[in-house]
């Protein structure tokens, strides 16, 4: 299957989810631009997360459809969704690094699994990633539960990346990291998108990422995307929660330290 | 070999390697993506072998998609010694994939350490694991010693004891036990029946079978089978549960509150163990003689009940039983001990719950063992 990658990366149409009878999305309309970096916010419990699992495919939608680079996700066949999510990569909230083996090896493990490269290959493939990820060399042999916070994001992101996905979702990026490595992080963010001709898609509620990095920001309250578009634009929305979401003293701090 | 002269090239589909003075051009066309690089990296790496030169001119005019893994395999032309890099130049690139060129020429840079072996590799782990095994039994020393402490301070003010907890315990540890304790204790308790019927019938002391399915039983299989269900089902669940538990931070937090861990956790689940194993003991008695009777009655040696019952009143000794009982409180000791100290030496990742609790259960087992070893012992010492 061949991708057409000038389509819009992501776009979902009329989107329905429920368990049981709570309905969490209702219509909801959303999409991305390519190399666009795109932050999504609501509430706790407005279904961010049923959201993201939705656009991985770990959750079929109960209505509507998800269409990548122009293709509905539920007509491929189960070959094509693999070459599909092969131009995905995700950072889980906690890394998700499989505990019993290293970075590298963790890093190398979507490389043994989708391309036919010599291992010394994939293992020279992983460290690179690795550096481009800001992580020290060391940092290759380690295990999960020898890395700080900040590194096993790092060291997560480098896994998301491993098989140059053009599509990269980040769940809270910057949550539990101090204001440097967010910082830091951020501008990864920004670096790869150049480097890698990224489109990435955040969940965050670190109003400095929004500020600092978002092309365009998605509010997701009253079971749908109730705008998505620039700061400022998203700022004057009339929505009394959005107001108070970005109308609030932190939001009003963040956005005097990014004006700055 | 391709030893390339200073004004030759080398030509494959795709790339075109031609050195002029000390200036390596390298034309390269096509895809340089994960899904190409493995069909011609290695005539790239060999071609680069042979030739000598100081300075790299890319042209990607014709590149049609290029990637991290492409630009890596790229950037091995550019060499580097001592932190000092070949200069490199490119014609014909987009912004980005000039952005990946300077990623790839960075990361080929500064190269990194492999996990290397050792001969002398064996020796450190024997060694480490020698030294391990001393730290283990140390450590289980001196946590049975904190228990006890904890343990005799709060029967001398049995109020502080969470008795509600030692319920909740009594019923997963011995109530939901009993039936799979009966169920194998009566199987058990038929087998040796069966081994000794045939032998015995056949040198006509069919009556002893009665002897053997009494003393076996009632001394050393009820309990060992109740011992062994024990730490199979229970302790591998303390170490689980207080494992879990300690991932989570909910130790830390407990002891933050004010909550002592061997108070809410161990002693808890001690007490309930040590409440729970006799009784599970007689209850497998129980069935395992009832399985012994069952074949002793319908097989070849055809001993009926009543039979049965009044050889085991006259000739087994109720000295059997209590000798059986008393070991059961102790191995519940041994093995709740043994569960909840590895339950709380869980570090934080997932990997070390499951060799706690594969630690756990083997520990339990063995020490159930040895420790019925030394009863028998000490048992046969004082003659009864």
């Amino acid at each position: 299957m061949e991708l057409d990658f000038s389509l819009s990366p992501m776009e979902v149409k009329g989107l329905r989810s429920q368990f049981g009878d709570n309905v969490v999305h209702e219509s909801l309309d959303f999409h991305v631009n390519g190399q666009e970096i795109v932050g999504l916010v609501g509430g706790s419990g407005s279904g961010k997360s049923v959201l993201m699992n939705t656009l991985l495919g770990l959750k079929e939608p109960d209505g509507g459809s998800v269409y990548y680079f122009g293709k509905d996700r539920d007509s491929l066949s189960s070959k094509d969704r693999q070459g599909l999510n092969n131009q995905m990569g995700v950072l889980f909230q906690g890394g998700a690094l499989f505990s019993s083996m290293t970075v590298r090896e963790n890093i190398m493990v979507p490389l043994r699994e989708h391309t036919d490269l010599p291992i010394s290959l994939m293992r020279e493939l992983a460290d690179m990633k690795i550096h481009m990820v800001g992580l020290p060399a060391h940092a290759a042999t380690l295990h999960p539960a020898d890395l700080s916070g900040g590194m096993r994001k790092r060291a997560g992101l480098a896994r998301a990346l491993a098989l140059d996905p053009k599509l990269l979702f980040l769940d809270e990026p910057t949550a539990g990291l101090d204001p440097i490595g967010a910082s830091a992080f951020d501008q990864l963010i920004l670096d790869l998108r150049e480097a890698m001709d990224l489109t990435v898609l955040m969940i965050t509620h670190d109003l400095d990422s929004l500020y600092a990095i978002c092309d365009r920001v998605a509010v997701l309250v009253d079971k749908h995307i109730a705008i998505a578009d620039s700061l400022p634009k998203v700022m004057n929305h009339p929505h009394p929660w959005i107001k108070e979401y970005f109308g609030g003293p932190r939001s009003r701090a963040a956005l005097k330290a990014g004006a700055s | 070999m391709n030893v390339l002269a200073n004004t030759d090239s080398m030509s494959l589909d795709e790339f075109t390697l031609s050195v002029e003075g000390r200036v390596l051009r390298f034309v390269a066309r096509g895809d340089w993506n994960l899904a190409s690089i493995g069909k011609f990296h290695d005539r790239l790496e060999s071609s680069l072998d042979g030739i000598d030169y100081d300075n790299v001119h890319y042209d990607f005019s014709d590149v049609g998609n290029m990637d991290t893994s492409g630009a890596y395999i790229l950037a091995k032309a550019i060499r580097c010694s001592d932190d000092v890099c070949f200069p490199y130049q490119l014609t014909g690139n987009s912004r980005g994939q000039k952005v990946l060129m300077r990623e790839a020429a960075e990361a080929s840079m500064g190269r990194m350490p492999r996990e290397t072996r050792q001969w002398y590799d064996t020796l450190v782990r024997v060694g480490e694991s020698s030294e391990r095994f001393f730290a283990e039994v140390y450590d289980t020393f001196a946590f049975l010693g904190h228990f006890m402490t904890v343990l005799f301070r709060q029967l001398l003010t049995p109020h502080t004891i969470r008795w509600k907890s030692v319920v909740a315990h009594i019923e997963d540890v011995g109530l939901n036990a009993a039936p799979i304790i009966m169920t194998l204790s009566f199987f058990i308790g038929a087998v040796i029946a069966y081994m000794g019927a045939n032998l015995l019938a056949s040198l006509g002391f069919q009556v002893f079978i009665v002897e053997l399915i009494g003393i076996s039983v009632l001394r050393e299989f009820a309990v060992i089978i109740t011992a062994i269900l024990l730490a199979g089902r229970s302790d591998s669940a303390f170490t689980a549960q207080i494992g879990a538990m300690k991932m989570r931070q909910e130790i830390d937090a407990m002891q933050v509150i004010g909550l002592d861990p061997y108070e809410t956790l161990v002693i808890p689940r001690a007490i309930a163990c040590v409440i729970s194993a006799p009784v599970l003991t007689f209850l497998a008695m129980i069935s395992g003689i009832g399985g012994g009777l069952l074949v002793a009655w319908l097989g070849p040696t055809d001993i009926s009940p009543i039979l049965f019952f009044t050889r085991l009143q006259e000739i087994v000794g109720i000295n059997h039983f209590w000798v059986g009982l008393s070991k059961a409180p102790v191995f519940a000791l041994i093995i709740a001990i043994i569960g909840c100290r590895q339950g709380l030496a869980v570090t934080g990742s997932v990997e070390s719950l499951g060799t706690r609790t594969t630690k756990s259960v083997v520990q339990a087992i063995f020490a159930v063992i040895a420790v019925d070893a030394i009863f028998a012992i000490l048992f046969f010492e004082m003659g009864v």
